[in-house]
């Protein structure tokens, strides 16, 4: 799990993903036969292949929140990146990208927490004044939830394993695929938690015959939770729907038949808000048949993810035996 | 100039009357413009040099107003917005409505006939209606017909300490600035597109984009100013006669960080007035042109505006000449700027 360690530590905020770009890439660059970035911020490598082109994604970036204004007294304002929940995010510690540290407050006058809005919210450094809080931070930039991560045995807590799993998911298939007469495109993708962005554009460039998305999905096992048919240690997710997507029928069916032919736990996933990759990329150029694989994760976009070994495992045998 | 621009009613979906004027105005400086299949002007001017790369500077021809859905028995008329139109600002507003630039008046029935509820409570769009006169649904009918567009009426007006105020401001000075922009010279190959229906979901911007291709574009913009009374200075999101304004993110995009750095170092270079917007709400069609095709560096220069979406937005006359001022030397550096993206592991 060192690498999954690694990965929900780093700070990669969506827009803002080279860091964690070149770190990928000296991870993979034995396995594969290029890889470079693109002008949204994605990474593709390309293992190269005879047979149909293949694509699989994971999204690199994660949410956050960007300075907006710093005032006399040296507390930032901010607006959010992608969907944070303002308040899981109430006493949070936050850290810029130079390894600023601040707590996301909120202004006392605002007598109940449900009232709150980010325009009463601001980020304290423990600057003395603006022009203190300025040899920091500028209007601009932007921090992620600071969270360390904690290897439970079974289960791992962190950060961002939305989607820093998906990224390790790709990674190690790429290092169990040995042999495939697939052509390759291992995408990491950029600006997904601001609307599916990096995807879309990636899917227009290589425009493959196939495409699997690996992403995480939210979970019904939790006390009094909505109810949805996906347990932590429940297995791989094949997707069926969510907001943004309907699988491919005979991606879904591949997917499956993988899962039963090789023994791998998996289970099949109806999400009924939320959106992944695989919209974006099943819509690009003249339509690109697509499938999703999620891994399950409790207490999504919260700094307190957690996730399953096992899942992660299955996941990696999932797409690591997928042949096209 | 300015003042026929706004003065010219474009809402949404029909462009034409602007579209004519600006293909007009454009025809001596472009090398070849083609009119698209929703109605953008793409407009080609060959550079000194052979380009490398696409490069594409846009502003959206269209402005909010309303449509009429129904004309009643009694002569008065149903309308819907067109564009995020806030509905408090409308009682009593005069419009034009379709071609022949008939006058109405947004109305609703007098203070005296509400009821308590009624007199503390937000009007409503759907219970207001547009009174042109009429003296019943037939009589209308003469004038008017469902799906005529509306535009608010508002005279271009110059008022107070260098200050405009007029309809259509957004994107009217984005109009304005392409318009003096292709009349000059550059080293790069430049394509100078007019869109339709942005306030509509960034339509017109979408079809363009694919269409191009490009590399590179420049999006001009009218953008909310909040520096006015009663608003904390944190919330205070652009301020009039600080320059216009760069985007670092908004709902629909996150400007190339390269081409941001890349206008701030001309506009420092140069002294050149900008500022940058302190908010992450809005969009605007940088959001269809960045993720287009295989992506494009986008970046936005907007114009800071007081009232924007309203018949009375207020700018101020000098942040207009810098914006001028500021993408004229920014697309006349293009060829000195390296854009390329993409890094080889």
């Amino acid at each position: 799990m060192k690498l999954l360690k690694k990965l929900s530590e780093a700070y990669a905020v969506s827009g803002d993903e080279g860091g964690i770009c070149a770190f990928i890439a000296d991870e993979i660059k034995n396995y594969v036969d290029e890889i470079y970035t693109d002008v949204m911020g994605n990474l593709i490598a390309h293992k190269k292949g005879n047979g149909k082109k293949v694509m699989y994604a994971a999204h690199t970036d994660e949410i956050g929140v960007i300075a907006t204004h710093i005032d006399d007294n040296g507390f930032i304002r901010f607006g959010l990146i992608g969907g944070v929940n303002k308040h899981f995010s109430l006493f949070q510690r936050v850290v810029f990208k130079n390894g600023t540290v601040g707590i996301l407050a909120y202004e006392q006058s605002v007598k109940e927490i449900k009232d709150i809005e980010v325009a009463n919210m601001y980020i304290d450094i423990g600057a003395k004044s603006k022009e203190d809080a300025e040899k920091s931070v500028s209007v601009g930039d932007t921090a992620v939830f600071l969270q360390k991560f904690e290897d439970l045995g079974n289960k791992v807590i962190g950060k961002a394993l939305d989607n820093r799993i998906g990224v390790y998911v790709l990674i190690k298939s790429l290092e169990n695929i040995k042999n495939s007469e697939n052509d390759l495109y291992f995408v990491f993708t950029s600006q997904e938690e601001v609307g599916l962005r990096g995807a879309k554009t990636a899917a227009f460039l290589i425009n493959p015959d196939y495409a699997v998305t690996v992403d995480v999905t939210d979970t019904g096992d939790t006390p009094n939770c909505k109810t949805m048919d996906i347990t932590l240690g429940g297995g791989a997710a094949v997707k069926i729907k969510d907001s943004s997507f309907i699988v491919n029928k005979e991606v879904k069916e591949k997917l499956i038949s993988c899962a039963e032919k090789n023994g791998i736990k998996y289970q099949l996933e109806v999400l009924e808000s939320g959106g992944t990759d695989a919209g974006a990329v099943q819509l690009a150029k003249s339509g690109i048949k697509t499938g999703a694989v999620s891994v399950p994760v409790r207490y999504v976009h919260t700094p307190c993810e957690m996730a399953d070994k096992t899942d992660i495992d299955s996941a990696v045998k999932l797409i690591s035996n997928l042949v096209f | 100039m300015l003042k026929f621009l706004t003065e010219t009613n474009a809402v949404s979906g029909d462009e034409d009357l602007l579209s004519m004027f600006i293909l007009n105005e454009i025809k001596p400086y472009a090398t070849d413009i083609t009119v698209d299949s929703m109605g953008n002007i793409i407009a080609f001017k060959k550079g000194k040099r052979d380009s490398k790369l696409v490069h594409m500077a846009a502003a959206h021809m269209d402005e909010v107003g309303f449509i009429i859905t129904k004309i009643e028995e009694n002569g008065f008329l149903k309308f819907e917005e067109v564009g995020g139109i806030s509905d408090q600002i409308l009682l009593t507003q005069r419009v034009e409505i379709g071609e022949k630039k008939i006058n109405g008046i947004i109305g609703v029935k007098a203070v005296h006939l509400q009821s308590k509820d009624e007199r503390k409570s937000l009007i409503k769009m759907k219970n207001m209606y547009i009174d042109i006169g009429a003296k019943n649904k037939e009589d209308a009918q003469k004038r008017v017909k469902v799906g005529d567009y509306v535009s608010f009426c508002s005279k271009y007006t110059e008022f107070g300490s260098g200050k405009i105020k007029a309809k259509a401001l957004d994107d009217r000075v984005g109009v304005y600035t392409l318009l003096n922009l292709i009349k000059d010279d550059y080293d790069e190959d430049i394509y100078f597109c007019f869109t339709v229906q942005e306030e509509v979901g960034l339509r017109g911007a979408k079809i363009v984009s694919h269409r191009l291709c490009a590399d590179t574009c420049l999006v001009l913009e009218g953008t909310n100013a909040a520096d006015v009374d009663g608003v904390p200075e944190y919330k205070k999101v652009t301020k009039l006669g600080d320059g216009p304004a760069l985007s670092i993110m908004d709902r629909a995009s996150i400007s190339n960080k390269k081409y941001n750095d890349f206008i701030e170092s001309v506009a420092k270079k140069e002294g050149y007035k900008y500022q940058y917007k302190k908010t992450v709400m809005g969009g605007n069609d940088a959001g269809s042109i960045a993720t287009a095709a295989n992506g494009c560096a986008t970046a936005v220069i907007s114009l800071p505006t007081r009232y924007i979406h309203s018949p009375i937005s207020v700018a101020q006359k000098s942040d207009i000449d810098d914006m001028v001022t500021l993408a004229k030397g920014v697309l006349k550096n293009l060829h000195k700027f390296d854009f390329d993206t993409k890094v080889r592991f």
